[in-house]
């Protein structure tokens, strides 16, 4: 493991092979989510961004909506009781057209001073978020594992 | 997946590889990691180099996906982006799996006629 304190602001970028549109319907449907966030279902419900997984389900504020542009929600990590306990962050989707066909998808997690554990957490987890929503929409499929 | 976004991954990859293939490249990665966030001023004044050519190599690092810049008030912050490298992982390991999985259908095949 690293000794390294995880970042604060943690910044993830990745280019699809998709439209804007496409790639804010990943984000915001929970047919999409369930495919690559660890089976987890979101969908924005009444100015919520809501997630379900199994019996559990957890809302998050929404702050700012600009379909199929950008997306910033509050972020509490109700999947893990200890994590859950920790304020909440914030998640900023921004989402760029490029030359040729291709969406530049950009993650940003700040705000994670007072959920240190969270921060530590989810290093890992939007590499794999946003490596498994690019397959998905490229290939149709979910990366496989 | 299409014949072209297959060539378009690989041309990512290409960029990724020749980007990781210099030490001082390697180095600035090595700096984001340990603390992300920096400016240009911040990241030159641990290097042995003009600044010009820190920025040059930082240009490498973004045009391959590696490195993402966001202004906040004047100032441009580097952050270090992991995913690149993760697509690459993702890409050997689905090869690994696939290899898994003929293996299986090989050995299923091979129990199956000597029933």
């Amino acid at each position: 493991m690293s000794t390294i304190t995880a970042q604060t602001t943690q910044v993830y970028s990745v280019f699809i092979r998709a439209t804007p549109e496409q790639v804010w319907d990943a984000i915001t449907k929970p047919e999409f989510t369930e495919q690559y966030f660890y089976g987890v279902r979101v969908e924005l419900r009444e100015g919520r961004r809501v997630s379900g997984m199994g019996d559990n389900e957890w809302a998050e504020d929404i702050l700012a909506a600009d379909p199929p542009r950008r997306l910033v929600h509050s972020w509490v990590s109700a999947y893990d009781p200890d994590m859950a306990a920790e304020e909440p962050s914030r998640v900023t989707w921004e989402i760029e057209p490029q030359d040729g066909g291709v969406t530049k998808l950009t993650v940003v997690h700040d705000q994670l001073e007072g959920a240190p554990k969270t921060a530590e957490s989810v290093a890992g987890g939007w590499m794999f978020v946003l490596s498994g929503l690019k397959t998905l929409l490229e290939t149709g499929k979910p990366l496989a594992g | 997946m299409t014949f072209w976004s297959h060539k378009m991954r690989g041309m990512d990859d290409d960029q990724v590889f020749k980007a990781l293939a210099d030490s001082t490249r390697r180095h600035l990665l090595d700096r984001l990691y340990e603390r992300d966030g920096r400016t240009l001023t911040e990241l030159e004044s641990e290097l042995e180099m003009t600044r010009f050519g820190v920025m040059k190599h930082l240009r490498v690092l973004e045009d391959a996906g590696l490195v993402v810049t966001r202004r906040e008030g004047r100032e441009k912050l580097h952050f270090l982006n992991p995913v690149p490298i993760r697509l690459i992982h993702d890409r050997w390991i689905d090869k690994y799996t696939e290899h898994r999985v003929a293996a299986l259908a090989d050995l299923k095949h091979e129990l199956e006629e000597s029933a």
